[in-house]
């Protein structure tokens, strides 16, 4: 048996917790840079407020409903959401970090328990001890879990907690009611076609042959299907050894064009990522950067480019990853371009001791002692305080807009919540 | 997308030897089988890490109980509210510090200064418990 606990508007909440006067308030997020609605509170979209929606386009009905806009605030998610995954496991120790919001859990080892009233009881202290609200859906598979929960927070009488049914007549009532866009891993690739197909709920895919589904779609169109059926194609990845790549991207606060402004932003990305492979304990086998226009902007002309290069022998030494993505990040740059996003991202990540390459130069141990150094420095003075000469020491003309970020409440003294 | 579990751990910069004896080369210390942990703050003033939170004291209003302007609070949520205790709540939106008492018309949030009249708390008033005060950092 799984659960998938999802935290109720996560980024709206999170800010409600520390300015509570914000509640019962309509409450927006909006994404890296202020572009665009990244979340909204339930008054939010009450009043009409679409996912996704251009910031600009939202401002009207920003001031006749009173709105409160904020910018996200990834520094307090993400120490809200450590806070939630810690309290589900001293309940559940069986999890799986879905996202920053979303938990799956296996109940297994608690068979022989009353599941309900365990996960009712987790909801109700992560609520109290955080200030977040969840939903927790449980089922046979972690599709039906994503369902079970899609029906625990639209639900009112099930007080946050649904529990997918036994029986068959029951099951078959539930699936039907939801649509096919909204079975989790359909998305709207599938569903156009599987809307041709005739099949337009989850019931009806779960009563398509498998090997059909395989046939017309893929494998994972297929552990879906049969997962609609409670038959679990899925276990619980609790192990963070398995993700695959690591990117480190974001949009620049105004449009950059110059090499200089670009190449730092590059940098400053391969620095991060790298610091990050170390603090994982891995190294990447491949890497590759990117670049692009804005391509919103139709006045202006657009371009975007990647490039990537093997890393032989896998590694996490900044100066090779940093050397590495500037070559890179030299060959995609073209002047004459408004540039708005660059990203890095290293990939065919493995843990552990590296095999000495046949034609290995760098001596490896020795960058591994200068990185922990580096690492151990930046952690005691401050991130940045020691890197490499290509990241810039200027403050980065490049670095998002936020202008409505709300304080890192739980991890700067300086932006500590006051009382009265 | 997945992301990957982070350990659980809290740490921190203030960490003080138990027992430590100078390195004096030849000479191994007698002391040094003694030591074996540093004396970690958290460990003191925080029992559920997942559910403490620091706030920052203003104002006055609590100066009997020794909580002056600009005090560090720390703030356990996962404490249920009890008469007597020190705990920060919410009242018109705003975070406040008072004393959790009891008054002639139930539970009420009381200051520890002159000046300051007590606030009821009831189901017509909008005034919420966020958590309990256990430690308040003064710095002297």
């Amino acid at each position: 048996m799984y659960a998938l606990v999802d935290c109720n508007n996560f980024y709206a909440s999170c800010e409600r917790v520390f300015q509570p006067a914000l509640e019962g308030r309509p409450v927006i997020v909006l994404s890296n840079n202020d572009g665009c609605v990244v979340a909204r509170s339930q008054e939010a979209k009450d009043v009409g407020i679409a996912m996704g929606e251009p910031f600009f386009k939202c401002r009207e009905r920003i001031r006749r409903h009173r709105i409160a806009v904020r910018s996200s605030n990834y520094t307090l998610y993400e120490d809200m959401s450590r806070r939630v995954v810690q309290t589900i496991m001293r309940f559940i120790p069986d999890v799986e970090i879905y996202s920053i919001d979303e938990v799956f859990l296996d109940l297994d080892p608690l068979v022989g328990r009353d599941l309900e009233a365990l996960c009712r009881t987790t909801r109700a202290t992560v609520r109290q001890w955080t200030g977040i609200p969840v939903s927790v859906g449980i089922a046979p598979t972690k599709t039906l879990a994503k369902l079970a929960n899609r029906i625990a927070k639209k639900t009112p009488g099930t007080d946050g907690v649904y529990w997918f049914p036994a029986g068959e007549a029951e099951q078959a009532r539930v699936l039907k009611s939801v649509a096919i866009e909204d079975v989790w891993g359909i998305g709207r690739r599938w569903s156009a076609r599987l809307h041709a197909l005739g099949v337009r709920t989850a019931l009806d895919l779960s009563r398509m042959p498998a090997s059909e589904v395989r046939r017309g779609f893929n494998i994972v169109a297929m552990h879906t299907a049969l997962e609609l059926r409670g038959v679990p194609c899925q276990e619980l990845e609790d192990d963070p050894q398995l993700r695959q790549t690591l990117v480190r991207s974001r949009s620049f606060g105004r449009m950059v064009s110059s090499w200089p402004e670009l190449s730092e932003a590059i940098a400053s990305h391969a620095i991060r990522a790298a610091e990050k492979l170390r603090h994982e304990n891995a190294r990447a086998g491949h890497l590759s950067v990117f670049v692009h226009t804005n391509r919103f902007r139709e006045d202006l002309p657009q371009y975007g480019g990647s490039g990537s290069c093997e890393l032989l022998p896998a590694t996490s030494t900044t100066p090779v990853i940093l050397s590495k993505a500037l070559e890179i990040g030299q060959r995609l740059w073209r002047s004459g371009f408004q540039y708005k996003k660059a990203g890095v991202m290293l990939s065919e990540i493995t843990r552990g001791p590296v095999q000495a390459g046949l034609f290995e130069q760098r001596d490896e141990q020795r960058d591994d002692r200068l990185m922990g150094t580096m690492d151990r420095i930046n952690r005691k003075m401050g991130s940045g305080t020691l890197r490499p000469a290509a990241s810039s020491f200027k403050p980065q003309r490049w670095a998002m807009a936020q202008d409505h970020r709300s304080p890192r409440y739980t991890t700067r003294w300086d932006e500590l919540p006051r009382t009265r | 997308m997945k992301t990957p579990a982070r350990p659980a751990t809290q740490t921190t910069a203030i960490a003080r030897p138990l027992l430590a004896s100078r390195v004096e080369a030849g000479f191994p210390s007698p002391a040094d089988d003694y030591v074996e942990r540093t004396l970690d703050l958290n460990e003191e003033l925080i029992t559920h890490p997942a559910a403490t939170f620091f706030l920052r004291a203003g104002g006055r209003s609590m100066l009997g109980a020794g909580i002056h302007d600009g005090d560090l609070l720390v703030v356990d949520r996962s404490k249920t509210p009890e008469t007597g205790m020190v705990v920060v709540a919410v009242v018109d939106g705003e975070f406040t510090v008072k004393r959790l008492t009891r008054g002639p018309d139930g539970p009420t949030l009381t200051a520890e200064h002159r000046g300051y009249p007590p606030i009821p708390i009831g189901p017509d008033t909008e005034v919420t418990i966020w958590g309990v005060v256990t430690w308040v950092l003064h710095r002297p």
